[in-house]
């Protein structure tokens, strides 16, 4: 699903590398927590998967193809295999519930018929049937950020990224996004949340990545959170 | 792809930014509006050129009686008959020449009571008063001057004249006047241009939330570009339309009716409407095309795909 070899990434204009010789694998259908404190690397991981970056060194390997082969104009048909979530939800204010989550089908010229089938049944799924017609912002902030993972979900990606998706909620609230992720993940969706939420990492045990100036450090199964604030 | 989504999203966009795309909209209307009249003036002094240049004879006039009196360059008396074949003679020898028509003194009066009908100047005029002329077509008619030069002076000559001398302040005036507005509409351009490049970026900035979820679900990237390309494109064709219908306006009231200079320039072979109407393609197209490549340029710097 996600292979690194060896991936280094500098910036430009940057001596010193955001991600150092990076190796790991990652399984279709695994759930990994990415950890480090901030400017370890998690971003800039997640942004080579995404391919909105390219490495500078080794090789990413993203649901069997290689992303430095991958000619540009194939990039969006490689994304539409990817969902995304992020701490900040990223919903277009203007838009409805239901039109957030079509818009996602829309850009992708999914047909009519198809949209309206697909997103009241995702809806459901992350359980905000019935709220179809709110604005975002109207709703909390857990039940925006339900409506970035029906928006993520929706095209049934086979590789959900999300970026630090509890990062913005109370611990309460989180609790129900991360049995929502879980949930996703048994669907056969493989997860790779980059976090800061100890009590959530420490309580999925579930594989943990961690992160430290660019360089893996840890690579756990059934890990817990480990880094110290 | 659907085009209900794309339109609605260009609809959107003209409407978000309505200032801008209204500079852009006047900006290309008046630099194609010009672009199109400079066309146009080419093609009238094309059109002048050969109206003119098709009857233009260097005139070479000779001396009557009353002009022996009166003129200094006939002081020698008029024209005799030796002269007037001397001269024929040199003229048919010239390589320059074309043709040559000798006009009697009676035909030269009835030619300026054709002219100039029963005006009182006219009426008391006689054919002897009239001068005799030789009407020399050239074949080039930019080489009047070697005439010129071979018989003024001559004796038996009143004058020789060249009817392009006068043409010619007018062809200037014309050019003039086109380069002109080809000065103004390159910097209309330019500023139609910059207005374009301007617009997509604001556009794209205020609608960077769209077009990174569009990128993160994996639309392709003519989807996300075409509306920005396509709203260029609308506001150029409308700034087009209006530049074609100001063209069609000016032939309207500038040669046919209001100021109707066909009417009062009777001596002018104006352009004709089929000249007009072949521009319009060619400025629609033009006004299409260009935001077009200007809004893909402004995108590859700004928008990220």
């Amino acid at each position: 699903m996600i292979r690194f070899d060896n991936v280094s990434k500098v910036y430009p204009k940057q001596t010193r590398p955001a991600l150092r010789d990076v190796s790991l694998e990652v399984e279709k259908g695994e759930f990994v927590f990415l950890v480090g404190s901030s400017g370890s690397g998690k971003s800039t991981f997640l942004r080579l998967i995404l391919r909105e970056e390219r490495c500078s060194h080794g090789q990413v390997h993203i649901l069997g193809k290689d992303l430095a082969r991958l000619s540009n104009w194939k990039v969006p048909q490689m994304r539409r295999q990817l969902g995304t979530v992020f701490q900040d939800f990223r919903l277009l204010p203007n838009k409805t519930v239901a039109e957030n989550v079509a818009f996602a089908q829309e850009v992708i010229g999914k047909s009519r018929g198809e949209i309206r089938k697909s997103v009241p049944q995702v809806l459901d799924l992350v359980g905000l049937g019935g709220k179809e017609d709110r604005m975002p912002g109207e709703l909390s902030g857990g039940e925006q950020q339900r409506v970035a993972i029906a928006r993520a979900f929706v095209n049934r990606p086979k590789l959900l990224i999300a970026d630090e998706p509890t990062g913005n909620l109370d611990p309460q609230t989180s609790v129900g996004i991360m049995k929502l992720l879980d949930r996703i993940n048994r669907t056969g969706t493989t997860v790779v949340m980059a976090t800061h939420d100890q009590n959530i990492v420490d309580q999925m045990r579930k594989r943990v990545i961690e992160l430290e100036k660019g360089r893996l450090v840890r690579d756990q199964a059934r890990g817990v959170y480990g880094y110290q604030h | 792809m659907r085009a209900q989504f794309v339109l609605s999203e260009i609809g959107v966009g003209l409407r978000r930014n309505l200032t801008m795309t209204f500079a852009v909209i006047i900006s290309v209307a008046l630099s194609l509006a010009l672009f199109g009249g400079s066309l146009l003036m080419s093609d009238q002094v094309n059109t002048m050129k050969g109206y003119w240049y098709d009857r233009v004879n260097v005139s070479i006039f000779l001396c009557n009686k009353s002009d022996a009196e009166s003129d200094p360059n006939c002081a020698k008396g008029a024209v005799t008959k030796d002269q007037k074949d001397q001269i024929l003679g040199d003229l048919e020898k010239m390589s320059v020449v074309d043709t040559v028509i000798y006009e009697s003194q009676d035909e030269a009066y009835k030619h300026y009571k054709e002219e100039f009908g029963d005006s009182p100047l006219a009426s008391s005029l006689t054919p002897d008063q009239m001068q005799e002329s030789y009407r020399v077509k050239l074949k080039d008619p930019e080489k009047y001057q070697v005439v010129t030069t071979a018989f003024d002076g001559r004796d038996g000559v009143q004058s020789v004249q060249d009817q392009n001398e006068t043409v010619d302040n007018l062809f200037e005036l014309l050019n003039g006047m086109n380069w002109a507005a080809r000065a103004v509409m390159a910097l209309m351009l330019v500023v139609a241009l910059m207005l374009i490049v301007n617009t997509v970026r604001v556009s794209a900035f205020s609608r960077r939330r769209e077009t990174g979820i569009m990128r993160l679900v994996g639309a392709s990237g003519f989807y996300i570009q075409a509306p920005f390309i396509m709203e260029a494109a609308v506001a150029g064709l409308i700034g087009g339309g209006i530049a074609c219908a100001f063209l069609v306006f000016a032939r309207y009231f500038i040669i046919d009716h209001g100021l109707a200079l066909a009417d009062q320039l009777t001596v002018i072979n104006f352009i004709g409407w089929d000249a007009v109407l072949t521009k319009l393609p060619l400025i629609l197209a033009t006004s299409v095309l260009m935001p077009a490549f200007a809004a893909l340029f402004a995108l590859r710097k700004y928008l990220k795909v």
